[in-house]
């Protein structure tokens, strides 16, 4: 597949209620690599294994929830395009300067009908993975620091107007539908999962009444004995943990569902089918959404329906 | 890193046990003073109040505190502002006994997935 426009999820920007207490669970318990501190007081941090300067940062504040999403396109030029063609579509943007993030070129910010802050960039410093270019080393130490996911994978937005959304990811941006949850009459889609490669998911909506919530953003793990390892971890520093570990049924992705000091829930993720744009979309009935969330225990969590930041 | 709310206690007060009561339905456990409201209540396995991201972000665990001491720490305003504050409507999972307490429960699991052009009855078990 060439891959063009939307590469991937780049950053997430989350608030927290106690910075501090927060910077020790994403570095020492998520295991996240600290890679800065900016004067408004954001802290960045990066997966082990990436190689731009952040992919997931957060600020304090009084209430939790996410600021805005960021996803990487190819270059400056396929920016403007993806701006120009937002714009045609019927929606506004706004152009954040360079350097207004650390390490981040001009960054162009629309908001979604389900009231989310999405962002597209072209350029971030490539800081590196600690593993040299030439010759390199299957993984690094830092990979051994706490939980120490990969990767920020996807995330799962709460909001109202999911059909609106699907749209704009699909006609616009080059995403498309790889599963969906149905209404329980049928005749809408409750929740989308949208990728933008060969990812199970780059993005994913559920149908909600309040706008701009966070679900949760996911990390994703090398396999599913790290992902029990997560677990363990979890439970060894009394983190929240809200499902699993179990196996979706949707995506078929290994998961533990669990909160961050501040009750965002974040997810440790392994695994899934690998679709292309050409496969039919998997479709789910409600009344199976039970197995699509918790395929072995077959059980429509409430909290999964309910909880969000 | 703990606010004191409406409470003095030394410090060595945090480890006796109190008795929290949900007046909603009568039921009773212990919860000392280092422990969350929500998390002794969820993990002596008894029931009543709706347990959600146990770090104040959420809001289904509101309950508003009745009679007791107290010590809180940090949850978001989107569910608590000045005026619930005022009122003692704060969330279960950022609430630390320092006395006997009684509450009743406010927070609700109302909105959910697809429940966006009706009315839901309040679950709060």
């Amino acid at each position: 597949m060439a891959m063009t426009g939307v590469l991937r999820p780049g950053h997430a920007q989350v608030r927290v209620l106690d910075l501090e207490e927060s910077v020790r669970f994403y570095r020492d318990v998520l295991g996240l690599v600290e890679t800065g501190r900016d004067a408004q007081g954001r802290v960045y941090f990066k997966c082990w294994d990436e190689r731009d300067h952040h992919s997931y940062v957060i600020r304090e504040s009084d209430r939790a929830g996410i600021d805005f999403f960021g996803f990487r396109v190819l270059n400056k030029a396929e920016l403007d395009r993806l701006e120009a063609d937002l714009n045609a579509y019927g929606l506004a943007t706004e152009r954040i300067p360079a350097g207004e993030m650390l390490e981040t070129g001009e960054r162009v910010r629309f908001t979604l009908p389900s009231g989310h802050a999405m962002e597209l960039y072209a350029e971030k410093t490539k800081v590196g993975n600690g593993i040299p270019l030439i010759n390199p080393a299957p993984w690094s130490l830092q990979r051994e620091h706490g939980i120490g996911p990969v990767r920020l994978d996807h995330a799962l937005l709460y909001g109202p107007n999911v059909a609106e959304v699907q749209k704009i990811f699909t006609e616009v941006l080059g995403f498309y539908l790889v599963e969906r949850v149905l209404t329980p009459d049928g005749n809408a889609n409750a929740a989308v999962w949208l990728s933008c490669g060969q990812k199970v998911h780059d993005i994913a909506f559920a149908e909600y009444p309040e706008p701009g919530k966070l679900h949760h953003c996911s990390f994703l793990m090398e396999s599913w004995d790290q992902v029990l390892r997560a677990g363990d971890i979890m439970s060894m520093n009394t983190v929240p943990v809200d499902i699993g570990p179990t196996r979706h049924g949707v995506t078929r992705g290994c998961t533990i569902y669990a909160w961050d000091p501040s009750g965002n829930r974040f997810e440790t993720f392994f695994g899934g089918h690998l679709p292309y744009p050409d496969y039919e979309t998997l479709t789910w009935t409600f009344d199976n959404f039970g197995q699509g969330l918790d395929y072995p225990q077959r059980k429509l969590h409430e909290t999964f329906l309910t909880v969000v930041s | 890193m703990k606010a004191m709310d409406k409470n003095e206690q030394p410090a060595e007060e945090t480890r006796m046990p109190h008795t929290v009561t949900i007046e909603d339905t009568g039921e009773r456990y212990t919860c000392a003073g280092e422990e969350s409201l929500l998390s002794a209540m969820a993990r002596l396995g008894r029931r009543g109040i709706p347990v959600g991201c146990r770090g104040g972000g959420c809001g289904v665990c509101k309950v508003e505190i009745l009679r007791g001491e107290f010590d809180t720490r940090a949850m978001s305003r989107d569910h608590v502002d000045d005026a619930d504050r005022a009122a003692g409507r704060l969330l279960a999972c950022r609430v630390y006994p320092a006395s006997d307490l009684s509450l009743k429960v406010v927070g609700k699991l109302q909105k959910s997935v697809c429940r966006t052009d009706r009315q839901v009855t309040p679950v709060t078990r």
